[in-house]
Parts: structure tokens; sequence; C-alpha cells
């Protein structure tokens, strides 16, 4: 069946939709209409993808305005009969077509202090974890840095923030950090300060759309705020900071 | 020179999958200065893709292992025509490198007692690898990943070699250009490491994604070095086929670890029809013992479903082939019958294989958990690759290193599920710690501006052509050819009609012509990449014309047996002074007595 794609082309910003008709069979995902419109049609669009199976986090965009993985995204999922529309992510840098520019995000983790474990317990060198405690933060280690979680929060999208706040992907990054049972380090200043955690109002956007279905701000965000708040506003806390500086 | 960035490294790694970011770190730590080039962003490498599990004898499961048997399974699984000295150096510090991934970050799931947890995986006798769910390459790549970058490592995103540079015998460097904006670079540097993993896009049917082109298979045979066992190329038996867009997707192996079997349209389980020789002894008599295999007793040995991956794949063609296939021509592939025997079955699959339940239900509207998946061979791995040393992981080009899946030798005729992410850590390793040691030794080398200009050029060449051919019709094409004549089943006429093809196609492809500008151009990309996949192709199929025989993932339907005089030796390709592909063949040197004596042992 030919369907209508409106896809967005040009660079740097600076673009407009561009309309292609092309076959879409049984089964087919967002993603495989695109590359067959670019192996057929337009054989310069840009375009990221590597693993077409949701599990390397590249192919993310906005497909009819949601932030989606295009390779998740099934065509039959899609209201029947109508136009495909197909925009790059909208927080960061425009670069070209559908790609966008997403290094600010590897800076950003470059900034978070790095796993730091706790002395081995057994003598050759090896720790022993319970189950429990791998599961526990199992969810946050899902992640696949497919940055539409970056893309759909106000506080980067709309407020363009990125030099305050370290958007959603990294406030779990740095849960699922703290929540390591091995680790020893403790990153809680960091995420008031450069971290600017208070910038999230909890708004729940970002959850949403994680294709991995990590439950961002209630078992990541709010856990860390509570944290904050219990370091930095405990009024008995807060006189032993003053003392001890 | 025309205008091209140039950047100065002691060490330059080519590929930032688990094979390159391993090597990049133990080169930074040795202090020399490094830089990474990738063709996608960091953390999108083929590695991340990686479910199963990483193959290690840390024995903590089953304390009869050990990197004796360890050792002795893949060269079984690779019918002895594998480096012994990389199996041996694999098996013995594959531990020691998860150990290390953990204090690096790595969680893996956990045995009752706290330690690291593994599973049972096809030709491995007993639980190995460590794992975490089915997702135990992005936890991989993550953690090395998140270690490299605080290492002072210069990373180069979506950028790709073209070419490597040369002078004398020596390597100097590389020269590439970035994606987002089309420009060239020069990399110079006093080593140089390939890890730039598979060649899998050079079939229709593949597990591999847009990366996989054979690029450093082409880059070190163009720059003098040898490649070996070419004709080893591993088809998984278990990719999605249906729908047709999802087709070639890996459904991973510890669906068949956790106790997946595979019925025909008759519903039998066929895999118990043909039990090779070498594994008789070793295989479940009864479906009743196979079961409990899987599920952790140690009397019982493996369902047929756990035998190699290449005779997996040959029966299944056979039921294809023989009217007992699936409706869209595979077979079938349940693990939801596992319910008969468990009473939380449903939970325990969505628990143990997450992302396949995740796969199927998002891709093809199957609830694994309640019926069976359609599943078909598809191009999964290449054990073939540059030839290197064992220890060191140098080439036959000083100053060229190669680890991970474009190196050759550890895997031989096959390679076993769970050994490619150990090999990525044992070798990465070692090519990080030899490529610095040879470049605090032997100092840099210039590079020649000549022959850089002359890359430019040909790089350059599809934009000012106007020969009208399309890069990814030829791409699809040559794709064609391989799967059709060179795939799972080979015979000399149909690979002779491919070595033809494949000339023909190549002259074609001096005619493509590209659109547009120098700027995120995948066409131009594609256009680029079509040389490297045309080296890999022929060689793969002027070894696996040489190869006069069946062995491990190589079959031929002329000469469907095993042929003792073939296992004396590896096929060598390399590129002869006019040009032309030259195969040799390479006497495999005698096992030393001691290793000898552990295969004895074992078997
Ligand atoms: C779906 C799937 C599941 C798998 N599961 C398992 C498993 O459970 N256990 C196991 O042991 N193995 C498994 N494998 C195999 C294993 O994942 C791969 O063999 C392995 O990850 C390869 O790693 P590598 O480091 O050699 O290369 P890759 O991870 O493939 O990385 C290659 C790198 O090289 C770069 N590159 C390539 N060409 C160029 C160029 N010209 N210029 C610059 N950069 C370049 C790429 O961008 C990339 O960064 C699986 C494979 C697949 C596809
Ligand atoms: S919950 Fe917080 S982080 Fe998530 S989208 Fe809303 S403001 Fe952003
Ligand atoms: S948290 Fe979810 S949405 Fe955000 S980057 Fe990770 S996988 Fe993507
Ligand atoms: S291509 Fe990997 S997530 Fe879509």
């Amino acid at each position: 069946m030919s369907t209508t794609f409106q896809i967005w082309r040009g660079d740097k910003g600076s673009g407009a939709f561009k309309e292609y008709q092309t076959d879409v069979a049984e089964g087919m995902v967002v993603l495989d209409a695109v590359l067959q419109i670019q192996a057929e049609q337009a054989f310069d669009l840009a375009v990221r993808w590597n693993c077409k199976a949701g599990k390397c986090g590249s192919c993310s965009a906005e497909v009819n305005g949601q932030p989606r993985l295009m390779c998740m995204t099934r065509m039959n999922q899609l209201p029947a009969g109508e136009a495909v529309t197909i925009e790059p992510m909208r927080a960061f840098p425009h670069i070209r077509d559908l790609v966008t520019d997403v290094s600010w995000n590897f800076a950003v983790k470059k900034r978070i202090t790095p796993f730091t474990p706790r002395p081995p317990d057994a003598p050759d060198g090896t720790w022993r974890i319970a189950q429990e405690d791998v599961d526990r933060v199992q969810e946050f280690r899902k992640c696949i840095e497919c940055f539409l979680c970056q893309d759909v929060c106000h506080v980067l999208r709309d407020h363009r923030l990125h030099d305050r706040f370290v958007g959603p992907r990294f406030l779990i990054y740095a849960a699922a950090l703290e929540m390591h049972p091995l680790d020893n380090e403790n990153r809680i200043a960091d995420l008031r300060e450069a971290g600017g955690i208070g910038y999230c109002n909890i708004t729940k956007c970002c959850t949403k759309v994680c294709p991995e279905s990590i439950t961002i701000t209630d078992n990541g965000i709010i856990p860390l705020k509570e944290r904050v708040v219990d370091e930095f506003y405990d009024p008995v806390r807060k006189l032993l900071r003053v003392f001890r500086s | 020179m025309a205008a091209a960035d140039t950047h100065e490294h002691d060490v330059l790694i080519v590929g930032a999958g688990g094979a390159g970011l391993r090597a990049a770190i133990e080169a930074s730590a040795a202090g020399v200065s490094v830089g990474v080039v990738c063709k996608s962003l960091l953390g999108k490498a083929h590695t991340v893709m990686a479910e199963g599990g990483i193959a290690a004898a840390l024995a903590n499961v089953d304390d009869r292992d050990g990197w004796q048997v360890h050792f002795a399974d893949t060269m079984r699984g690779g019918q002895y025509l594998n480096d012994w000295r990389m199996a041996e150096l694999h098996a013995k510090e594959a531990p020691a490198r998860v150990r290390e991934l953990e204090a690096w970050g790595a969680l893996f799931d956990r045995t009752k007692d706290g330690r690291i947890l593994q599973r049972n995986f096809g030709g491995h006798k007993y639980p190995r690898l460590a794992h975490v769910g089915d997702r135990t390459g992005l936890e991989m790549i993550r953690t090395l990943q998140d270690r490299g970058v605080h290492r002072g490592i210069t990373f180069y995103m979506e950028c790709t070699v073209l070419k490597l540079l040369k002078h004398g015998d020596r390597v100097t460097g590389a020269f590439g250009y970035d994606r987002e904006r089309g420009r060239f670079h020069l990399f110079k540097a006093k080593a140089v490491v390939l890890a730039t993993g598979g060649i899998g896009r050079a079939f229709r049917i593949t597990s591999n994604s847009w990366e996989y082109t054979g690029d450093g298979h082409a880059l070190a045979y163009e720059a003098g070095a040898e490649l070996k066992d070419m004709e080893f190329v591993q088809f998984h038996p278990t990719g999605m086929i249906w729908p047709p867009s999802v087709r070639g997707i890996l459904v991973t192996e510890a669906v068949r670890g956790e106790g997946g079997i595979l019925v025909n349209n008759q519903g039998r389980r066929f895999m118990f029809d043909d039990i090779p020789e070498l594994y008789r002894t070793q295989t479940a008599d009864s479906e009743e013992e196979g079961w409990r295999y899987t599920q952790g007793d140690k009397s019982a040995r493996r369902p047929p479903e756990l035998l190699t991956r290449d005779h997996l794949a040959r029966c299944i063609v056979r039921e294809i082939k023989e009217g007992r296939g699936s409706p869209h021509g595979g077979v079938y592939l349940d693990i939801s019958w596992i319910r008969e025997r468990l009473p939380h079955a449903e939970e325990h699959i969505k628990k143990k294989l997450p992302s396949m339940y995740h796969q199927f239900k998002q891709l093809a509207d199957i609830d694994i958990t309640k019926e069976p998946m359609e599943i078909g061979p598809t191009t999964h791995y290449m054990m073939g690759g540059v030839l290197v040393d064992a220890d060191t992981q140098m080439s036959t080009v000083p100053g060229l290193f190669a680890a991970g899946e474009c190196a050759a030798g550890l895997h031989g005729a096959n390679r076993l599920g769970g050994n490619s992410l150990s090999d990525l850590l044992v070798f990465g390793q070692r090519a990080g710690q030899y490529a610095a040691q040879f470049a605090n030794e032997y100092g840099g080398a210039p590079v020649d501006p000549d022959e850089v200009e002359a890359i430019e050029r040909a790089a350059l060449a599809p934009f000012a052509r106007d020969g009208g051919e399309n890069p990814y019709q030829i791409h699809h094409e040559l794709q064609d050819r391989m799967q059709d004549l060179v795939g799972i089943v080979r015979t000399e006429r149909e690979m002779t009609q491919a070595l033809e093809g494949l000339h023909e196609l190549r002259a074609r492809a001096g005619r493509v012509h590209v659109a547009g500008n120098r700027e995120y151009n995948t066409g131009w990309h594609t256009a680029l990449d079509l040389g490297h996949m045309f080296s890999v192709s022929e060689a793969i199929t002027r070894a696996a014309l040489e190869r006069k025989e069946s062995r491990g993932a190589h079959f031929r339907e002329d000469f469907p047996r095993k042929d003792d005089a073939f296992g004396q030796f590896n096929l060598v390709v390399r590129k002869k002074a006019d040009q032309t592909m030259d195969i040799v063949r390479r006497p495999i040197p005698e096992m030393p007595a001691e290793l000898q004596r552990v295969i004895k042992e074992q078997s």
C-alpha cells in the first residue's frame, strides 16, 4: 500500500518537510520506510540507525510529533491512510535531515564522577553481591542512550538549560551509580549543583517516552531528590556540614 | 596536501566495539596517547547487541570447569583449525578479564552465594557464560565506554577510515572522513589497531548493521597484510524471518540455553534425528535428559538444540528444503512449552529473556511465553580475518594490529557462542598493550603526501562521474549473489558463478554516481563501502572454492565430508604484486604435547 511521508529535509536548523510516497508492506517499521525512500528516491537522506532492533538507541526521531525509535515503531500502529511526519529531535542542534548533534550528552556524562568500588570482599579480588541488589539497579542500566527523554524534557527542549541541567538520562545514570551495590561515591552534592536536579518539576514526560520503559521519574529522579533534601535541608545534617567546613 | 584535518597519536584504534575500547583502555594505561575512530556514535557498535553472555571458565556454577575444558571446547568447536596458542591464551585469561570488567562497574547476574552466575550455551561443556539477562553486550560496552571517557582517550565519532597509510613496510597512520561534514582526516600514528568487527552486510540476510562491511579486513588486505580462514562465515541458526522487514534480526541462543526447542511443521523435535559423531557422547538421549541439563542437573547431557551453530543451521535448511518448514520458510523455536514443566513459566521467560520477549512482541506481535517463534538461519559472524601473532595480535605488517571479530585464529572453522565477547576482552587487552609497546620502541614514521592525495581523489570520484549506477542497487545485488551463491550450502559451480558476478559488479561500481553534497551523505558512504565489500566477498569465495571439504561453518554439497588432509592447513589470502588475490595453504604448526594431552583428557 502506498503511503505518504513528510520527512524533514535541510541543514543546520533550516529546512522543510518534503513529501515522499512509498509502498508499505506487512510488518514494516518507520525506519524501513525511511531506508526504502533513501535507497529509491532520496539517496542523500541523512538518518542514523544501527541495530534495527531497539538495542542501540541510534534511530531516535519525532514521528507524528512523538519522540520514538523509528526501528520500533510499526507502521500499523500509526493512523492508517494518513501522512506520516518524521522530524529530527528538537532538543539538540540540527545537523542534517533527521540527524542531530547529540555530542552534548557525551560531554555531560564525562562530568559525572565515575564508578568507584569498595574494596573486594574476597581474597581473590572478587565481590559477593545478592541478586536482589543486581535486580534493583537493572532498570536504570537498561538505558540505550537514545536521548529521547532528553528530547522531550521541557527544561532542555523549551528552556534550553543545557548548561545548568543534565537531563533525565543523566539523572538516572547517576541513580544507577548511586544504587550500584559496590559503589562508594556520593554524587548528591554534584547533582544538586552542577546537575541542576532542582530544575526537574516531575512532569514525567521523560518516563512516558522511554523505549526501555524505565520509570525514570518515580524510581530514579524522585528518590534522588529525596536524598538531596535529606542531605542538604535536613537541619541536623545542615548543622553538621557547617561544623565540618 | 589538500584540506585534511591532521591528528597525531601514538596508537590509533579503528573501531569502538568491545575490542577497540578494551585496546584503547590498555594502551592509554601504558601511558601513550590514544585516538579511537568509529563509524557511529560511541556505544552503538555491534557489541551493544550481544545478548547471551561472555564465556569464561570461572567455574562458579560447576567447579569441574577450568581453562583446560574451555580450551578443548573451543578447539573442538573450531574443528581444530584454530590457532591453538590463541585458544590457550583465551581460555586462561578470560576469567581475569571478566572479573576486571566487574571491577570497572559491570553488573552480572549472581549465583546464590553472590558470585557471577553462568549459563549454558552451545558447545560449552559446563555453564560458562557470565551474563546479565539477555543484554550482556550493552553492559559490556557501556562499562568500557564509561571507563574509556575518563582516561584521556580522544574519540572521533562518526568518522570512517578509508585506507591505511604506509611508509616502507610499516603502517604509519590512516586516512578517513567524518560523516557530519564529509571532511577528510589524516591520522598519523606509530601503531594502528584494527577492531572493526564483521562483514555481515555482504549478505542479504544478516543480523549485522550497516557498519559491518568488512572494512578492517579489506584495509589490512590492501595494506599487504595476510588474511586467514576467510571461508568460514557463521550462519546463526536462529534469526527472525517474519515479518519480512525484520528478517535476519537475531534470536539469541540463550532461548535454547533456557530450554527452547526446535520443531518442524509436523511437531517433531528434529534435532534428535541427526547428532554428529564428534558430539554423540556429550548429547542427551532423551527430551527428559535435555530438559534436566538446561535446569542445571549436572548428571545430564545437553539437548541437541545446544549443538554447534553450523550443524543446527544445516539441519534447519534441510527441514525447510524437504518441506517440513513453517509457513514463512523457517522452522519453529519454542520456549513457551516450558509451561508444562515450570509453575511460573511466563514470568520466568520474561525475566530471563526480556529483550527477546520485547523484540517479538513489538516487531512481530508474538508473545513468546505463549506461542512458538518462526526462525531461520542468518549471517552472523566472521571467523576469518586478519592473520595475527597469537601473543601480540600484530599482523604480518609491522605496526598494524588487529583484535576482535576482524582478527582470525581463535575460532577456527566455527565460533562457539559467548567466545566472541571474551575474545574482545582478552585480545583487545593484548593488542592495546603490544601496540603501545611497539609505538614506544619504534617511534613515528612519515606519511607520503602523494598517497594521501590519491586516496582523496578516489574518494571524491563518485561525485564527479555521471556513470548513473546507484550505490544502493549495487550493494543489494552484491548481497543477493553472496547469499544465493556462497551461503550455507556451497558448490563449485555456484561459487564460480559468484566470482564472475563479483567481477562484473565491481566494474559497474566503478561507474557509481552520487548526488548531493558531502555532508552526511549516506549514498556517498555506501559507494565508498562497496570497495571493502568486494575485497571481502572475493576472499570468502576464493577461499571457499579452495577448501574442497566440509568442515565447521563451511559446507560443500560437492564435498560433503570432512577430509583429514584439509585439516592440516589454514587458507591464507594475500595480495600479489600484480594486485590479484592469492590463496595459499599454510600448514598448522604442531600443537605442544601439553595441549595435546589436555585435548585427550577432555574428549
Ligand atoms: C545480535 C548479536 C548478538 C550477539 N551475541 C553475542 C553473545 O551473546 N556472545 C558473544 O560472545 N558474541 C555475540 N555476538 C557477536 C559479538 O557481539 C561481536 O562479534 C562482537 O561484538 C564484535 O566486537 P568488535 O569489538 O570486534 O567489533 P564491533 O563491536 O562490531 O565494533 C566495530 C567498530 O568498528 C568501527 N568501524 C568499522 N569499520 C570502520 C572504519 N572503516 N572506520 C572507522 N571505524 C570503523 C565501527 O564503527 C565499530 O565501532 C553477537 C552479535 C550480534 C550481531
Ligand atoms: S520529569 Fe523532570 S526530567 Fe523528566 S521530563 Fe519532566 S522535568 Fe524533565
Ligand atoms: S532513559 Fe530511556 S529514553 Fe532516556 S536515553 Fe535511556 S533509554 Fe532513552
Ligand atoms: S536502530 Fe538501534 S535502536 Fe533503532
